[in-house]
């Protein structure tokens, strides 16, 4: 099982972001100084081992689950037994 | 001149898109499932609006993967003109057609509105019919905030391949530079968020639409010319 996280790059506008920062400051959580959101996925799968798990991961990142313009990805995986 | 007007799960402007072609250009336009792997026939496809696929995972990301794209890339790499509009545009950039990607707007509405927007290049195959360089062409999208990196924004400016911009100061979505529209760097691929096959008649508040399919025609009947 690989959890994944998806975010847009450091230097891309988080509109929601902004706006979840906004809402946060007007319950009085003033300390707030950045809330950047993303998306995060389970995908169940095979891999006949670790690195192969982590090639699998990351070609699904960069040809589907993100798009490398705007957006940067990180994983983890777990063993998952039947 | 053989049009297609692609149609996914969740496109909705396909049939504006249909009767945009006849009403400008005399033209029946196919409508084009998904599903279709060949689309060698067509001179033009556009690539309509919509919430393709819902916009599941990101806007366009899955019509991306869909046959009937894989067949419009192949019709672009053989030369036919490929227009996306909103949803279409985005496609149009995951599929690596144009570059950049389509954000969030940066004030996270959903914008519907008459625009004003500067015809930047009006020699392309899409604009040269086009004898003013301010036309109003209405938009409709939560996801037009065009985006490109400083070193593309640049190769973009000295290939003139930005075709359309908002022309008011403040961009009704943040995109970059207040681009609305490009061309990819051959001349046969554009993607706007503005919708023009919306401006094509008196009744629908503007006619500026119609310059956009009839500069098509007359650059493929060039290009056609024996």
């Amino acid at each position: 099982m690989a959890s994944i996280r998806v975010t847009l790059k450091e230097s891309v506008l988080d509109p929601q972001g902004s706006a979840v920062v906004h809402a946060l400051h007007s319950l009085s959580f003033s300390s707030v100084s950045d809330v950047r959101i993303g998306k995060y996925m389970e995908v169940a799968f095979q891999a006949q081992d670790e690195q192969a798990a982590r090639t699998q991961v990351s070609r699904m990142c960069e040809q589907l689950l993100t798009n490398p313009v705007i957006e940067t990805y990180s994983f983890t995986l777990a063993e998952v037994r039947e | 001149m053989n049009c297609a007007v692609l149609q996914f799960p969740g496109s909705n402007c396909d049939q504006d898109a249909v009767k945009a072609v006849a009403s400008t250009l005399s033209l029946k336009a196919d409508l084009v499932w998904h599903e279709t792997v060949d689309l060698s026939a067509y001179d033009l496809i556009i690539v309509p609006g919509g919430f393709s696929y819902g916009d599941y995972l990101r806007a366009g990301a899955i019509a991306r993967f869909s046959k009937a794209m894989h067949a419009t890339v192949a019709a672009a790499e053989r030369g036919a003109y490929v227009l996306g509009i909103c949803n279409g545009f985005q496609i149009l950039t995951e599929a690596g057609l144009l570059p950049g990607a389509l954000r969030r707007n940066d004030h996270r509405q959903f914008r519907c509105d008459m625009v004003e927007l500067e015809v930047v290049n009006g020699a392309t195959n899409f604009t040269r019919a086009y004898e003013k360089s301010r036309v109003t062409i209405p938009i409709a999208h939560g996801e037009g905030n065009y985006y490109v990196d400083d070193e593309m924004l640049k190769r973009l400016e000295e290939n003139q391949q930005i075709v359309f911009r908002y022309a008011s100061e403040q961009s009704p979505n943040g995109s970059v530079a207040n681009i609305a529209g490009v061309i990819n760097e051959r001349g046969n691929v554009l993607g706007m968020m503005p919708h023009p096959e919306r401006a094509v008649s008196e009744r629908l508040g503007s006619t500026d639409g119609i310059s956009l399919f009839r500069s098509i025609l007359t650059s493929w009947r060039d290009g056609h010319a024996s």
